[in-house]
């Protein structure tokens, strides 16, 4: 098997100190392999979250390593922690975290434009990404002149905006409604099937049911519930 | 599954024959497993019996045609009205394992709905892909499908819900049984 996408490696979380000590995650292993969809579900307040964040270096472990696309995070340097965070990893979290002043296909094109792409490219991409959450034709809308759902799905097309290769999902499909919370996650299984690696954070088992694998953290710990083959393995089983 | 039902309705829509009968029962429910041939035969004879069906005339080929009677035709109104009794929900399998394994301690319960969550929600995994490879036009299989996964979903929440209930619930003795019994016997 190739280089996991994405490596957690005895990742524990502690917040305050003393009395007030909270172990939020306890020495999670956890990998994710290019093409695989893994989800991880638990009740409010189990870490979900906080393991997310911390696969995409938004926050920092307390102890354990972190291995995305074969780099550790805690040995990156700023720099190339940002170079990270802006094409490798995209992140599709429940705060839209919209740009008010930029339209919504360049608010997709932000990161790509920030690494150099030539604006020309960066717009092509960004349609095609807007075009998948089915936005085709709103590209030059600002963020007032969309609903609330219509944002959401600029802030998807964000985070899927190029060759990502891990996409990160907080319950991406929050305010959505059914019909389009199902064609969110089919891109996202897409992508997988495509190659890329997804970590999806939901309480909804329907959509924890898109993955090729289920996780489960329960008092800080993570336990696989269920694991079916992916695709590929499926179709070369057939007679 | 209502094989007395189904025969009687799709013979409502004109007489039949038994293997056809099988064949569109399946189409019907979207259930390649709905019944075997030996079920509707069986089955149509008892109908015959009951005077809900005729034996109308061998065909061509020397198969029976089988037809709908008036009075089978009322009995299947009848059923199609009636509303299911859902209150036999709660007497499954899983729910009989978990609340015996409280009862009882002869399991702990939160392994039971450990084993029991794994093997809904691989489940609910294959009924998505299926889902996802879905011909949009198949309507019977479509409701089949929602019906399967949505009764998944309702189990996953009743396994969630019921490992919240436990909670800090030390697994319970089983010297406990009597006494819940008792409050179960008084309440009746």
């Amino acid at each position: 098997m190739s280089e996991p996408a994405l490596e957690m490696r005895q990742v524990g979380k502690t917040h305050g100190q003393g009395a007030q000590r909270v172990d939020a995650l306890i020495a999670v292993d956890l990998t994710v392999a290019p093409g695989e969809l893994v989800a991880v579900t638990g009740r409010s307040g189990s870490g979900k979250t906080t393991l997310l964040n911390m696969a995409g270096a938004l926050d920092e472990p307390t102890t354990g390593t972190i291995t995305v696309d074969g780099q550790r995070l805690g040995e990156m340097s700023r720099t190339e922690l940002a170079r990270l965070r802006r094409l490798s990893v995209g992140y599709v979290f429940q705060q839209f975290n919209l740009l008010p002043a930029l339209t919504a296909v360049e608010n997709v094109t932000l990161p790509l434009e920030l690494d150099g792409m030539n604006l020309a490219e960066a717009r092509r991409l960004g349609e095609i990404a807007l075009a998948e959450v089915g936005l085709d034709g709103m590209a030059d809308r600002f963020p007032d002149q969309l609903s609330g759902g219509e944002q959401q799905r600029v802030a998807i097309a964000r985070g899927l905006v190029g060759p990502r290769r891990l996409l990160l999902a907080d319950e991406p499909t929050g305010a959505l409604d059914e019909t389009t919370s199902d064609n969110i996650l089919r891109i996202i299984r897409q992508r997988c099937d495509a190659g890329a690696a997804a970590l999806l954070v939901t309480h909804e088992p329907a959509y924890a049911a898109w993955a090729d694998r289920v996780v489960r953290l329960r008092d800080g710990r993570v336990e696989s519930i269920s694991e079916r083959p992916p695709v590929e393995s499926l179709v070369e089983t057939g007679p | 599954m209502g094989v007395k039902e189904g025969l009687l309705a799709l013979l409502a829509a004109g007489p039949s024959h038994g293997y056809q009968l099988k064949l569109d029962l399946e189409a019907a429910t979207a259930d390649g497993n709905a019944v075997n041939v030996g079920q509707v035969y069986t089955t149509l004879q008892r109908l015959e019996r009951d005077e809900l069906v005729t034996v109308q005339r061998a065909d061509d080929e020397g198969r029976v045609i089988y037809e709908l009677t008036e009075a089978g035709r009322e009995s299947l109104g009848e059923w199609m009205r009636r509303p299911t009794d859902l209150a036999a929900a709660g007497r499954d399998e899983v729910s009989l394992k978990v609340l015996l394994a409280l009862a009882t301690g002869s399991a702990d319960p939160r392994e039971v709905i450990a084993t029991q969550r794994g093997a809904a929600m691989g489940l609910l995994q294959d009924y998505t892909r299926l889902r996802s490879e879905m011909d949009p036009e198949d309507i019977a299989w479509q409701l089949r499908l929602e019906r399967m996964v949505l009764s998944v979903e309702a189990e996953l929440r009743w396994l969630d819900r019921a490992e919240d209930r436990l909670g800090d619930v030390k697994s319970k003795k089983a010297t406990s049984v009597r006494s819940e019994a008792a409050k179960a016997s008084s309440r009746q």
